[in-house]
């Protein structure tokens, strides 16, 4: 099979599992609204935690990913980690955004305010801002090797970034709610309501793997058919 | 170790004696923070927030902004006449050539900072006796972890398209910690908190300072190779 068709191949399975992703979608969508208990204290917003915090735990993990893609890529020089990173860290920042925008949402009628400096709010965004320009500085080299090198770099130098903003910033002044699934102590969330967040993070990781698949596999086929940039 | 160090205080000798036979940059650097210190002065309503209250945000606004631009011009000057790639072929270390420049950059920073402070004093009528440790202390702190990761990034943004946008964009992050240390502890210094107070950022800081330049050391090499 030549490198192109293999891109193909890939592209196709990315599109079918994001598909079924997109399906989960709406079966959470149901799920969230017809079959869990509407939370006492803050009504109907709340259901909007079950797109939140799958998006924030997406996207961390997204981080995460690039960073360790990475530093394989240093160690090995396989150009294929660097496509993965790339794939994962615009998959990243897809999911950033959904963080970005259904949080703010969530907090008005909640917090009654938009925005606020607690310690997750500004990792969050701190997150965006490093997919951001790990993508900007993506796009400004044009040597495949220096470009791969460079973002690898600014990939692990993030992922190490990210305790020390959180650290700090928790040490600043927190409002968020605190962890209420992963904590020492016994879930403090009902069962209905944790069915369904775990579900929609498995929707969600479902959505990420096909999201990159088919950017992996766009970019394979790009790159065989000689332009390196499917941008 | 006695060849490494001997290589990297060359390299960092040389970025300093090209710096203090021009003084462009310095100059430059300190005339811009004397006027980030002037336009933070004419950005504060005087009727509703008091000096006290703005200043050791401006303090470290001004540092890290000096900061940034002071980090552009290190890998800018080896750019011309391709005297970086001179600078790779030498046969020393790639962490050494690291270190060196890492270490010219702090002099370079420290000086403006230092030349900074008094016009602060002067400007915002801040009484600087007995906490003048303390901020001195604090400054090394907060400055020695994000001049390590802005000497990495500046290397590879010089070789970028928009390399003064791109390194501001990339860097400004991992302000975020160090800024809000050493703004905590310069608050606490300059109200007279006492010390146990400030330990603990005292800590966060030198925890980041390590990390950062261990890491940075050690992805420089591979960052340069050809």
């Amino acid at each position: 099979m030549t490198e192109r068709d293999e891109g193909r191949r890939l592209t196709r399975r990315g599109l079918r599992i994001s598909g079924l992703g997109l399906a989960g979608l709406a079966a959470v969508y149901l799920v969230a609204l017809r079959y869990t208990p509407v939370e006492r204290f803050q009504g109907l917003p709340q259901k909007i935690f079950y797109l939140h915090v799958p998006a924030a735990w997406s996207a961390l993990l997204a981080f995460s990913l690039v960073g360790i893609a990475g530093a394989l890529y240093l160690w090995l020089r396989d150009p294929r980690l660097d496509l993965f990173a790339e794939s994962i860290a615009e998959a990243g920042l897809v999911f950033s955004c959904v963080m970005l925008t259904t949080g703010p949402l969530w907090g008005k009628p909640v917090w009654g305010t938009w925005w606020t400096w607690d310690a997750r709010l500004t990792l969050t965004l701190m997150l965006f801002f490093l997919f951001l320009g790990y993508r900007v500085l993506r796009g400004a080299i044009q040597e495949p090797g220096e470009r791969a090198r460079f973002s690898a770099v600014v990939g692990i130098l993030g992922m190490v970034l990210v305790p020390f903003v959180h650290l700090s910033v928790y040490l600043f002044r927190t409002l968020h709610p605190q962890p209420i699934v992963l904590k020492p102590s016994e879930p403090s969330l009902p069962w209905e309501m944790l069915r369904t967040l775990l579900l929609s993070v498995g929707v969600y990781t479902v959505l990420l793997i096909g999201f990159v698949t088919t950017r992996y596999g766009l970019g394979r086929a790009a790159e065989a058919e000689g332009e390196r940039d499917v941008r | 170790m006695g060849d490494f160090l001997r290589a990297a205080l060359a390299v960092a000798a040389k970025d300093i004696r090209v710096e203090h036979r021009s003084r462009t940059a310095l100059v430059a650097a300190v005339a811009f923070a004397a006027l980030v210190l002037v336009i933070f002065n004419f950005a504060r309503e005087p009727a509703a927030v008091s000096r006290e209250a703005l200043a050791p945000s401006v303090l470290w606004i001004t540092f890290s902004f000096a900061g940034v631009i002071a980090l552009n011009r290190s890998f800018v000057v080896e750019r011309e006449n391709a005297a970086l790639d001179g600078l790779l072929l030498a046969p020393v270390s790639r962490s050494a050539i690291f270190l060196g420049k890492y270490l010219a950059n702090l002099v370079f920073v420290f000086t403006v900072e230092a030349v900074t402070l008094p016009l602060f004093v002067l400007f915002f009528g801040m009484d600087l006796t007995g906490s003048l440790p303390g901020i001195g202390l604090t400054a090394v702190l907060a400055t020695a972890g994000f001049v390590a990761v802005g000497t990495v990034l500046a290397a590879m943004t010089v070789r970028t398209r928009f390399a003064e946008l791109m390194l501001p964009l990339l860097l400004l992050p991992f302000l975020v910690p160090p800024v809000i240390g050493a703004v905590q502890v310069t608050a606490r210094l300059l109200g007279g908190r006492p010390v146990s107070e400030i330990a603990g950022w005292l800590l966060i800081l030198g925890l980041y300072d390590l990390v950062f330049v261990t890491l940075c050391l050690m992805v420089f090499p591979p960052l340069m190779d050809e």
